[in-house]
């Protein structure tokens, strides 16, 4: 097996070409290096993305933040302006693994990973994000719910990677939150999960929703009717109920030694209430300080 | 030389909390665990194992994998002779399959390689032509009549005729008239129970190093429980006489019961046989899941009869266990166990155990007894509240005590429940109030602990220090306990004593590190081997004074004239008398070997209290005490610490924690990510209040106290959940869709 750390984009993709499909990325390696040990993969190269330039970077973009490929975890978690207006992101990426694998782990690899149980894909969904992705043929944009395709899939062609992840800026009065659902309190792959992005009208209604779940179907899922049944509300019981009912028939899980298709969808419903309540919360407060 | 008879009660050494012998070396990774163990030329050693639940071996071809350049050699149960005795014949059967396998994960043959690598693809070119046969991996189901049969004829005399066939073992217990206590009652509760396979999840995996020497020596170094019980297992299976094989133990990585057996050494041993070489064996965490013993699972009925004002008037037991493919007793011990907190006229259990299409169950921490008690706990707290009473004034009227004749038929000494469910009573997290979807929940338990066979040798060193050289593993901080006792009996201070764990030539037979035997038996034999040393110590010093032996006491470290007649002379320390040994008659030292009686049985009382989040069935343990007697605490950090860690694993039993198998009897989670043993921040600080109620038999009134604390945290979980959520729970474990579901189904 070769280990190749370049320092372009283009040998990135040119290694992915040529590496004939035995070529694997390798950001921070978290799942990576579990899939090695366990033998799902056998790789005849490993490419590592992190010499590139502005890779570990988070770089401010249009009111935005760009967040490189091989931004950790913990990096990410200490940055103050990106914590500031996606809370929601930035707590969802702090779920992921423990805290030693929070000193490697990147967002980027989780959205690769293609697991519907990723922690930090929801709250990229929900909020919008778009990612960067190298090719053969230059740079393009695609949003992030586009990538994942199933457990283990994405819609990323040969010699494809991805480079960065744009979050874009928002408004004053606009927050997300996220929460899963574990049978634990950490070390654990969600059962559930849901991310809700939310931004406010002057006049503290919901102008703007999206509602994303994880762990509940072979890939996250973007609810528009559960952002359409907040839309226009200030989170009055019926807006959180209609809510939970839009998010759990938005549910096509499986039963599985995680826990039953039944209880996914039931807690899909409780965490979007809940993370719907956290948004608002934070929302209001965001508002608040910068009128 | 005069030693005061009876319980000893001031101590100077025994009682504190003194530095514990092993810590530096563990926590700067000093410590040689199994896998740490390396020598020249040594090979590595692999596994292949059954990916089917039942199936018929055809035929095994590793004639592929020994043509692949760096495999030294492949062994198979063909590699074995086929042993008499049927116990052995099963522990070599779970280590390589005969015939057939008999669960995933069953061992089929074994490689060995110049490096890991290689090993892995020799595994990969071994063919196994297999039958598949239907299985069943269920209790009930295996109980069935017409159930696959996983082992022909293995029923033992206690079977009744006409049993199904997968039923190995039955027994019964008790005493009174059940049906006159049943009809005295006011209530009378019957509620039916399953416990899972639950694994005791020691840290550190099996492992092994072998050498065979060309002329049969051999020596194997392993982490285990029982180094002489390597010995004996392994040279039955090996052929080869007791002599030739010796056995090192490493320090060890956690055992709770999982490391009362073998797995992987005489595999390891057969390899190093027929390659000539070393050969090192280390299990992957999921072939210690596939392929070591759990704990058995369980389906009981349990049914008792309660007076109005809370007296129990009859309770009745049925418990079936399956313990994998391979016949086991582990039902006696819940069947003895069950109703052992109670003082009872009438009581029956009735105990069965299954064959099942899963591995071998192990010893784990109190085998049996944890899922018994947890099926009549969760009974007793249900007619509490049935009858609107105090759970823990229901169970002071119906303690046993001192004279009560035990459900399972002796009748027990001095013990220490009253003791403990008092303390409870006054502590106050007892009457602390209760929130919203809160609730607290109360369990008694109980072990019958053990002595046994125990070999120590005790050497006084020149420079008056002492050397302790024993054959227990060290899994609960014996090392320390045992030098405390011997610095106590000696009276020199702790830091002149160390303890060793030796190999199996140093010392006579020693039984296994099992049945919370080591403070108590080793402890015992440590202390009368001290006393041999201070015997011979005494008549050294009466020898040098010229005055008659018996005139000579020892106190205080020191040899003493017994009084002003017997002469007038400064007291000789051990230093002193050390110190010039050789001119006076040679080395010091002590020894003691006995099979020891005696083990006082423990009890202890758990409180728990749970909030459950009605909406996902999640619960969070938001405060735990242990209540228990220990006898006399040793070292009272490393007994709290038992009493901790006991509860810790109790805790995951009763809400995670499970083997979980699919329709096509492979097991789903071989891993710690969806075995779900407790994290740390999945619990809260377990409080702990230590009870010294003196074992008679223990010249300090220690009692072991390891396996007590897992017995109770099962139905002290249940208990609380079921007050929290208003609903009674009868499955373990109790995962959040269980919860949530039964909440569910209330409203």
């Amino acid at each position: 097996m070769q280990y190749i750390r370049p320092r372009t984009a283009a040998e990135v993709s040119h290694l992915l070409m040529t590496g004939d499909g035995g070529a694997r990325i390798m950001a921070g390696g978290t799942d990576l290096l579990v899939q090695l040990r366990s033998g799902m993969i056998a790789p005849k190269a490993i490419v590592d993305i992190k010499g590139l330039d502005g890779i570990a970077c988070i770089t401010p973009e249009d009111g935005g933040w760009r967040i490189g490929a091989a931004v950790s975890g913990q990096r990410l978690g200490e940055h103050e302006h990106v914590r500031a207006i996606w809370p929601g992101v930035v707590e969802a990426c702090e779920l992921i693994g423990s805290t030693q694998v929070q000193g490697r782990c990147t967002m980027a690899g989780n959205l690769c990973n293609g697991s519907p149980a990723a922690d930090s894909v929801p709250a990229l969904i929900a909020a919008g994000a778009v990612a960067r992705i190298e090719g053969p043929d230059g740079a393009h944009d695609c949003a992030v719910e586009d990538i994942p395709e199933g457990p283990g899939k994405t819609s990323l062609r040969k010699g494809e990677f991805l480079s960065s992840v744009f979050l874009p800026g928002r408004p004053a009065g606009a927050a997300d939150a996220y929460l899963r659902f574990i049978p634990r309190t950490e070390m654990d792959i969600a059962v559930a999960s849901a991310a809700v992005n939310i931004e406010l009208a002057r006049d503290g209604t919901i102008r703007l929703a999206r509602i994303a779940l994880g762990a509940v179907g072979p890939k996250v899922v973007l609810v528009q009717d559960a952002a359409n049944a907040i839309i226009g509300s200030k989170l009055e019981d019926p807006a959180l109920k209609a809510l939970a009912r839009a998010c759990e028939a938005a549910c096509n899980p499986i039963d599985d030694k995680r826990g039953t298709a039944e209880f996914r969808t039931t807690v899909a419903g409780v965490l979007a209430r809940r993370a719907a309540r956290i948004a608002m919360t934070r929302a209001k407060e965001r508002a608040g300080e910068n009128p | 030389m005069n030693i005061p008879s009876g319980s000893k009660q001031e101590f100077k050494v025994i009682g504190t909390r003194v530095a514990r012998p092993d810590g530096v070396d563990k926590v700067t990774g000093r410590a040689l665990y199994g896998a740490d163990f390396t020598v020249p030329g040594c090979q590595v050693g692999l596994i292949l194992r059954s990916p089917h639940p039942h199936a018929i071996i055809n035929n095994i071809d590793a004639s592929a994998a020994l043509a692949l350049p760096g495999v030294k050699a492949v062994v198979t149960s063909a590699d074995w002779g086929v042993p008499g005795d049927e116990g052995l014949r099963d522990i070599q059967d779970n280590c390589l399959a005969r015939g057939k396998v008999l669960y995933d994960g069953h061992a089929i043959a074994a490689v060995a390689a110049k490096d890991m690598a290689t090993a892995k693809a020799a595994l990969k070119l071994i063919r196994v032509d297999y039958t598949p046969l239907p299985h069943v991996t269920d209790v009930d189901a295996a109980m069935k009549p017409d159930a696959p049969v996983i082992q022909k004829g293995r029923a033992d005399e206690s079977v009744p005729q006409g049993s199904a066939p997968n039923i190995t073992h039955y027994c019964e217990f008790g005493h009174g008239d059940l049906d006159a206590g049943f009809a005295r009652a006011d209530t009378v509760i019957e509620r039916s129970f399953t416990t899972a396979a639950t694994h005791q999840g020691y840290i550190e995996p099996h492992a092994c190093l072998a050498s065979y020497a060309s002329d049969g020596k051999a020596d194997l170094w392993c982490t285990t429980q029982g180094q002489f019980n390597v010995r004996e297992l392994c040279a039955g299976i090996m052929g080869m006489q007791a002599s030739q094989l010796r056995v090192t133990p490493s320090e060890i990585g956690g055992g709770f019961g999982g490391k009362t057996t073998v797995f992987i050494e005489p595999v390891a041993l057969a390899l190093a046989r027929k390659c000539g070489r070393p050969v090192k064996i280390v299990m992957s965490r999921s072939e210690v899941f596939r392929a070591t013993g759990p704990t058995v699972s369980s389906s009981m009925d349990v049914r008792i009869g309660m007076t109005q004002d809370g007296r129990i008037t009859a309770g009745e037991a049925r418990l079936r266990y399956q313990g994998g493919a391979f016949p086991c007793g582990t039902v006696d011990m819940g069947a003895q166990a069950a109703f052992a907190a109670y003082d009872l006229d009438a009581v029956r259990t009735q105990g069965w155990n299954t064959l099942t299409n899963r591995p071998k169950e192990a010893a784990y921490r109190a085998p049996g007894a944890p899922m018994a008690v947890y099926a009549v706990e969760s009974v007793v707290d249900e007619l509490c509240q049935a009858l609107d009473l105090d759970p823990l004034e229901v169970r002071i009227l119906n303690a046993a005590q001192a004279g009560t004749r035990s459900s399972y038929g002796p009748t027990f000494d001095q013990i220490g429940l009253m003791a403990t469910l008092e303390a409870a009573k006054t502590h106050d997290h007892y009457h602390t109030p209760l929130a919203e979807n809160q609730g607290r929940g109360l369990s008694c338990g109980f072990w019958f602990n053990f002595g046994g066979n125990t070999s120590v040798s005790l050497a006084i060193n020149s420079d008056g220090t002492v050397g302790v050289t024993e054959g227990n593993p060290d899994i609960g901080g014996s090392r320390a306990s045992i030098s405390m006792m011997a610095a106590e009996e000696l009276g020199i201070p702790y830091d002149r004593v160390r303890t060793v764990i030796t190999d199996t030539n140093s010392l006579g037979h020693n039984d296994v590190t099992d049945g919370s035997r080591v403070t108590f038996a080793v402890g015992l034999a440590t202390i009368k081997a001290a006393r041999a040393a201070i015997q011979v110590m005494c008549a050294r010093a009466a020898r040098l004074w010229g005055i008659d032996e018996d005139a000579v006491i020892w106190e205080d470290g020191a040899a003493k004239p017994s009084g002003p007649n017997a002469g007038n002379f400064e007291p000789m320390t051990l230093a002193e008398i050390a110190a010039i040994a050789s001119e006076t008659g040679g080395p010091i030292a002590g020894h003691h070997e006995s099979n020891a009686e005696g083990a006082g049985v423990s009890f202890g009382v758990h409180l728990a209290d749970v909030e459950v989040d009605p909406e996902t069935g999640a619960t969070t343990v938001l405060r735990y005490t242990v209540f228990q007697d220990a006898g006399k605490a040793v070292h009272p950090d490393y007994v709290e610490g038992q009493m901790q860690g006991g509860a810790a694993q109790g805790i995951g039993w009763a809400l995670n924690e499970e083997y979980i198998y699919g329709a096509d009897g492979r097991l789903q989670n071989a891993g710690f990510l969806d075995y779900r043993i407790p994290v740390a921040s999945d619990l809260p600080n377990i409080d702990t209040v230590i009870l010294e109620i003196p074992n008679p038999g223990h010249p300090y009134g220690v009692r072991g106290v390891g396996e007590t604390p897992i017995v109770p945290p099962l139905a002290a979980l249940s208990n609380a959940v079921s007050r929290a959520v208003g609903v009674r729970l009868h499955e373990l474990p109790m995962s959040p869709p269980k919860i949530l579901k039964a909440i569910m189904a209330k409203e």
